[in-house]
């Protein structure tokens, strides 16, 4: 009805190859991006901010980081929990050291650490595919988890074993600490996210994207038409590790405030690498969608019971939850394997050819 | 200097002058091995049969061990739950058969692998759910396992070996036997071999997938079940045993997934060399390395042979 290109005609390469094409596509975005800049500061208080969107949005940005690695370059890893870990330590060891630069810039630069780690345990990607490399991958999940115990200098020699977030303020506004309030976190983590997204996004349309998915395809193909797999396979570990880590910092720095060995453990991998295929492989807005979905459900669950003025200990609750989520994957998988983002491709479809079925 | 001395040197010195404690560290890694293997063997059984790698199979073991322990608290013989808890089991591997894997056929591994991880939750919360998340005491008395120790007398000191341990190792040893007579000798074993080796020219001379998938999957129900009353008799039944089924993923890797001698040998690799490395070299790094040693030592061997020691050799074509 209102979703047609008819009468958009491209004038030029620029036009052709745009990321959203399409008229509607733009107002769309514009309209998302609008929403989440003034709309949800307007109106979502303390609470829907901490609890929902910076998580949500966090957590988006670490299944993306998932998502061009598994999703594009085809190498399955359950290390992602370790590697936002990676970030976030990392992060605290930078503002330990510097403490007067601007903690986003840190927080961006913690990513290279993260990356660093993650070419590290890449390498067995050369030799070892599929579900042998997903275990391989653990390896850094467990090592790096230990390492967060074990090595007291990532800490500080805390006593308690885990970093807390000093307060740092950038032209005097506290952007992370116990000062800073819910409001500028979320624009920070907005801020960062959506720079990020938009870099993705052209990264995997680029040369470096297409090698990507030649080798998800094929990888001894690929490397007979000359892509470089060390290279290639390498750099998406690198460029997944890097978006891992900026989601790790950004989780410690500007949501939890505190967090130790344990908050980067492998239900976290798991977590992600959920929201990546419940989103939906090999797509961007799938990352957030399957970040909504499986962030936004639980809590929803957890307060549904109160909704309806039934009342059930909060054990039981817990419990019911488990079920739910792990049966709702199954379901959802059966019912559409290929993820939310194949739903919201099908219904774009159906709203071009409306009211004509096909 | 010292660095090198500790790490290359001094390990030896201590294993040649207490031969008794090595002698001990070492059948402790064998015991944790076997259990390893057991594990390993439930995940290669289910992933020879339908290409599905089974991340339940931890969950499955808790799940296993409760039901028996839950049957038996409700006042019913031990015998009696241990055989209501094999009917369990089967009922679990009809359901998945009916409600996961069938509706999922043909999807591709990743997909078939997230739906074993949302069973695993289900099963999780399923389990708490009726179980209640609090630890118990496994049955072993009930069911008639040896308690005590063993006292070996040898020339350079004493060695004590619990008998449990010993059981534990039998019993891997019988099930592993009797898993590979079943799998030869019988024809539902030699339909399984069929369909490992190719579902649909299994397909085409007449043998049913889905009956196939059900018996795997009560196959690896029931070496769940062994698998938890042998770890779980040693500690108690709680949900921290799942984390043992993390443990077991380098074995699997180690051995290769599609067979069952690798699961064997690799379980105990890593058994034996966690044991080791983590009383003789851990202390150089401060301990509690044996979370990741495993995968390192699996690792190592994966260079060589990305497909696993005992794997089918991966060819690729273009």
């Amino acid at each position: 009805m209102f979703y047609r290109e008819v009468g958009q005609f491209k004038s030029s390469y620029a036009a052709d190859q745009s990321i959203f094409p399409i008229l509607q596509d733009r107002l769309g975005v514009a309209a998302i991006l609008a929403i989440a800049f003034v709309g949800i500061p307007l109106v979502g208080d303390a609470f829907f901010l901490n609890a929902v969107m910076i998580p949500f949005l966090i957590f988006a940005l670490a299944a993306i980081g998932l998502n061009l690695l598994t999703g594009y370059a085809g190498q399955l890893s359950l290390g992602s929990g370790a590697f936002m870990g990676a970030g976030a330590y990392a992060c605290y060891k930078l503002t330990t050291y510097f403490p007067d630069t601007n903690i986003i810039v840190l927080i961006l630069l913690s990513g290279f650490a993260a990356a660093g780690i993650g070419i590290v345990f890449g390498l067995p990607s050369l030799r070892i595919k599929g579900f042998y490399l997903a275990i391989a991958t653990l390896a850094a999940q467990f090592f790096l988890e230990w390492c967060f115990i074990r090595v007291s200098w990532l800490y500080n020699d805390n006593i308690s074993g885990a970093i807390e977030v000093p307060t740092r303020k950038v032209f005097d506004i506290a952007i992370v600490g116990p000062t800073a309030t819910p409001l500028t976190r979320y624009f920070v983590v907005l801020g960062i996210v959506v720079l990020l997204t938009w870099v993705a996004s052209n990264i995997v349309r680029g040369r470096v994207g297409r090698s990507w998915m030649m080798v998800r395809d094929m990888d001894i193909a690929a490397e007979l038409i000359g892509i470089k797999l060390l290279n290639t396979k390498l750099l998406a570990f690198a460029v997944s590790s890097f978006y891992c880590g900026v989601a790790g910092a950004m989780m410690v720095f500007l949501w939890l405030g505190a967090a130790e060995a344990t908050s980067f453990s492998i239900n976290v991998s798991f977590q992600v690498l959920f929201m990546t295929i419940i989103g939906g492989l090999g797509s961007l807005v799938g990352s957030f969608m399957g970040a909504a979905f499986i962030w936004v459900l639980p809590i929803f669950l957890r307060a549904a019971p109160g909704m309806f003025g039934v009342s059930i200990n909060s054990a039981t609750v817990e419990h019911l939850q488990f079920m739910i989520v792990g049966a709702l994957i199954v379901v959802f998988l059966i019912v559409e394997p290929h993820g939310l983002a194949r739903l919201w491709r099908i219904g774009k479809e159906k709203l071009r050819r409306w009211p004509f079925p096909y | 200097m010292e660095v090198l001395y500790n790490v290359l040197i001094n390990p030896f010195v201590e294993m040649g002058s207490n031969p008794a404690f090595f002698i001990k560290v070492v059948w402790e890694g064998f015991v944790a091995g076997t259990l390893y293997a057991l594990i390993a063997l439930g995940f290669v059984l289910i992933f020879k049969a339908s290409g599905v790698f089974n991340f339940a199979q931890g969950i499955m073991v808790v799940f296993a061990a409760l039901t028996l322990v839950g049957f038996h608290a409700l006042g019913i013989p031990a015998y009696v739950s241990l055989a209501l808890a094999i009917g369990v089991m089967l009922v679990l591997a009809i359901s998945v058969e009916r409600l996961v894997l069938r509706p999922l056929v043909n999807q591709p591994d990743i997909i078939l692998f997230m739906a074993t991880i949302g069973l695993t939750y289900f099963l999780i919360g399923f389990g708490e759910f009726v179980f209640g998340g609090d630890p118990k005491v496994m049955i072993s008395q009930e069911l008639g396992l040896p308690r005590g120790i063993y006292r070996l007398d040898l020339p350079f000191g004493r060695v004590v070996i619990q008998k449990l341990d010993v059981a534990a190792a039998a019993t891997a040893i019988i099930l592993v036997a009797a898993l590979a007579v079943f799998f030869s000798k019988t024809r539902i074993g030699r339909a399984l071999r069929a369909v490992a080796d190719d579902h649909q020219a299994a397909l085409s001379v007449g043998i049913s997938l889905n009956q196939i998938w059900v018996i795997v999957w009560f196959a690896a129900g029931i070496v769940a079940l062994a698998t938890g009353i042998m770890w779980s008799a040693k500690s108690d039944v709680s949900f921290a045993l799942q984390i043992i089924a993390l443990r077991a993923l380098p074995v699997l890797i180690l051995g290769g997934f599609t067979s069952v001698p690798g699961a064997i040998v690799g379980g105990l690799i890593i058994g034996v060399g966690e044991k080791v490395g983590e009383l003789y070299w851990g202390s150089l790094v401060g301990g509690g390395i044996d979370s990741w040693l495993a995968f390192f030592i699996a690792l190592v061997f994966l260079m060589f042979r990305p497909q696993g020691l005992f794997g089918e050799k991966i060819i690729e074509r273009v």
